[in-house]
């Protein structure tokens, strides 16, 4: 069994033999990998150890001590935080080691084709067809809401193989090549006027079944571990008071006394007890994943932030008065990597929109809540047991 | 975040012992409460439960949970009796644990403990042998209370009077102890049936002198200060009993052929108040853990728990009465109950706008 002291001198050995000073960044990303530092929970010979994954922290601390270069996690978040536990526990043993090495080092940015036009909360309605032809699979269709799409190598792609099944069985898995000809990758431009998103065409692409994740018509149950995982990776961190969006609208409150109206500052103190109710909830949450008493309140919190960061962007345009009137720039742009608190209160409000439909809409969440924490009954379905071909749409 | 408050890192958890707390006190007020009964009582000669008091306050040794041992109590803290007012406020029980266990405890505690009648009142109170009301208005907080100059007048909604053996009444003049017999304690009609209320009337009386002007004000405010912070506890077990009430109410009830409960119009809302009594517990627990250990951070943690969970808690009683249709609008369902307990405790121990003045003041959002 490994431990911290054991982690920690491997992570000195690794340090020695590649100093961060002299080493090329992917040449070290490489070799930490190789020497199962990457992340100590995956598998050995997989950039990992095997070993509890509160380990890592030991590592990450050494590293971050010696200057070490990151694999820079927010430009390769899908890829971290997605396809590569789908990829883990899905994978053959050569998908396996084709694909995780290059995706932690950063070498190939990955992409979600997931979402479509007419599928959106209800996901397992999708209509993008894949027809077996020999040793591929020939896939058509349309996927929206793609971030990355236009940096990414591979995406993790489910389409319908069998229209004649219900919907939730019909779907199957699959690691799609970015760079076939048949994928058209466009830009999705939204109402904060640059283009996060992408809407992706797919027209003939082929994909070699060895390139499927999980038996055929498993596709529902393997795009369950990602989008737990999606979950999972939101949280977990400590925030400040203050932390999030309440600390534009309180800085400018206290810079710009002429701003200030009884009727906003009622509003601005009942947001600020909100904000920080909040941030209390999710470190009260916190705490219970480190007492090992993991709670439901996770699938709350992303309900709670979505309405505050829009109320309180919504107010904080309001306190601006004329400044509020303008706005920094509308021209298109395709940024990297998105801040939800970046840019100015006009940005903010826009932007958080977003924040009660992507990941899940509030509504969505709202039920899953009152299903599944609650333990209220469903709606009472008729889509379940037709084939997919049968639906309404 | 400003220089003036440091942040500190609250323990948000309930510990073992606490659970173990919560069990007991829930156990016996299963045992000891129910409707018929409290209806009964509410409109009866005594709206309080004695017996249920002395179970809890002596029986269970939970009066002296905030007395130190040395003086007769139990040396717990505010994260114990906090838990035990979450109880209360799920069973809407008519004790005087917030009144007595909580407020005038805490103010005696703010008194110098060399007083032998200081002490010996500590003693009784922590005891459960003996109960005590501070003589301010229910509705008064920490941040906006005044006191009368003299030993003198009446004092109106004051919360539990009727049941006390001492009255502790701050003036300008200093805080004396009243033996309660020696004023004239009129019993009035509370909105809160399960909280009765008072007006005390001071003329003639003499009482003991525990204190001078300036204690008796830093006292009054302790302990109302102690008193808003829990009362957001109480809160959270009046606004959690609602909610599991309602969620199993709209899973039985059936109307279209389908329990209430699967419409999403109804879901929704209620997956909404779970949101809102999750965060309620997250304020409330900070209050209590902030108290506790004597935070700098308490001014703030107390604000924020009662800005907060006052709103909550009649959210989840007006949700419970309307979720119910016709049965949440009778007497003989508790919901009734409960709408009146939060109702009258958003009032209590100082407004939301009270304490979001406080906070504008705690974290430098100035009013224009």
């Amino acid at each position: 069994m490994t431990d911290a002291a054991e982690l920690r001198s491997r992570t000195r050995e690794l340090l020695a033999a590649y100093p961060p000073a002299t080493t090329e960044p992917l040449d070290f990303l490489k070799a930490r990998f190789d020497a199962g530092l990457a992340w100590v929970h995956y598998p050995v010979g997989l950039g990992g150890l095997d070993v509890p994954r509160s380990l890592q922290a030991v590592v990450d601390a050494e590293l971050a001590a010696a200057g070490a270069p990151d694999n820079d996690p927010r430009r390769i978040g899908i890829g971290l935080g997605m396809a590569a536990p789908t990829v883990l526990k899905y994978g053959t043993e050569e998908q396996k080691r084709r694909f995780l090495r290059p995706l932690w080092v950063g070498e190939e940015v990955w992409c979600q084709l997931f979402s479509e036009p007419g599928a959106g909360s209800d996901l397992a309605a999708l209509g993008t067809r894949a027809v077996r032809d020999g040793d591929d699979w020939v896939v058509d269709g349309q996927k929206v809401w793609t971030s990355s799409a236009h940096l990414a190598r591979w995406a993790i792609l489910i389409a319908r193989t069998d229209p004649g099944l219900p919907k939730h069985q019909g779907i199957s898995y699959f690691i799609c090549d970015m760079t076939d000809p048949g994928v058209e990758v466009r830009p999705l431009r939204q109402i904060t006027g640059e283009a996060e998103f992408n809407e992706v065409f797919l027209t003939g692409v082929r994909i070699p079944d060895a390139h499927r994740l999980g038996e055929i018509g498993e596709g529902w149950k393997v795009a369950q571990t990602t989008l737990m995982n999606e979950r999972v990776s939101i949280g977990g961190m400590r925030i400040p008071r203050e932390g999030g969006m309440i600390g534009p609208v309180a800085r400018a409150w206290r810079d710009r006394p002429e701003l200030r109206t009884h009727d906003l500052h009622q509003r601005l103190l009942t947001l600020w007890v909100e904000a920080e109710v909040a941030r209390l909830t999710g470190e009260r949450l916190r705490q219970q994943l480190v007492a090992g008493q993991p709670g439901p309140e996770g699938s709350g919190m992303k309900l709670a932030f979505a309405r505050l960061n829009q109320e309180i962007s919504g107010l904080e345009v309001e306190l601006l008065g004329q400044d509020g009137l303008l706005y920094s720039d509308w021209t298109m742009r395709r940024p990297e990597l998105v801040d939800f608190t970046g840019r100015d209160a006009g940005y903010r409000y826009l932007r958080s929109k977003g924040n009660s439909i992507e990941g899940g809409t509030s509504e969505v969440l709202l039920n899953i809540v009152a299903e599944r924490v609650l333990g209220l009954p469903a709606e009472p379905r008729n889509d379940k047991d037709v084939a997919w071909k049968d639906l309404a749409r | 975040m400003t220089d003036s408050v440091a942040e500190a890192t609250p323990d948000l958890l309930y510990s073992e012992a606490e659970d173990d707390l919560r069990a007991a006190v829930r156990s016996l007020l299963a045992d000891r409460t129910d409707t018929p009964a409290a209806l009964a009582r509410a409109e009866s000669d005594t709206p309080y439960d004695p017996e249920l008091w002395r179970s809890l306050g002596a029986g269970m040794d939970l009066a002296g949970l905030l007395v130190p041992e040395k003086l007769g109590g139990q040396g717990a803290s505010h994260r114990e009796a906090a838990v035990v007012l979450e109880e209360i406020g799920r069973a809407v029980a008519p004790v005087p644990y917030l009144t007595s266990a909580v407020i005038a405890t805490e103010g005696l505690l703010a008194l110098d403990p060399e007083v032998d009648e200081v002490a010996s009142l500590l003693r009784e109170l922590a005891a459960g042998r003996r109960t005590a009301a501070l003589v301010v208005p229910f509705s008064a907080g920490p941040h906006s209370v005044r006191l009368p100059g003299t030993l003198a007048g009446t004092v109106s909604a004051v919360a539990d009077a009727a049941t006390a053996d001492v009255l502790l009444v701050p003036t300008g003049e200093g805080l004396y102890a009243v033996d309660a017999t020696d004023a004239a304690v009129t019993p009035l009609t509370p909105l809160d049936l399960t909280r009765p209320l008072a007006a005390v009337t001071l003329d003639g009386v003499t009482g003991t002198r525990l204190a001078d002007a300036d204690t008796a004000l830093a006292a009054v405010r302790r302990g109302l200060l102690a008193g808003a912070g829990l009362l957001a506890s109480e809160q959270l077990g009046v606004a959690e009993w609602c909610l599991t009430e309602t969620v199993t109410y709209t899973r039985e009830r059936k109307q279209f052929n389908r329990p209430v409960g699967s419409f999403q119009a109804l879901k929704h809302r209620m997956a909404q108040l779970w949101l809102e009594v999750v965060s309620a517990r997250a304020a409330a627990r900070n209050a209590a853990d902030a108290l506790a250990t004597g935070s700098p951070e308490a001014p703030l943690a107390v604000a924020v728990a009662q800005a907060y969970c006052a709103r909550v808690a009649v959210h989840a009683a007006e949700e419970c009465v309307q979720l119910h249709g016709g049965i949440g609008m009778t007497w003989e369902h508790p919901a009734h109950l409960y709408l009146k307990r939060a109702k009258s405790a958003q009032i209590a121990l100082g407004s939301a706008g009270e304490h979001r003045s406080a906070i504008a003041e705690l974290v430098d959002l100035q009013a224009p």
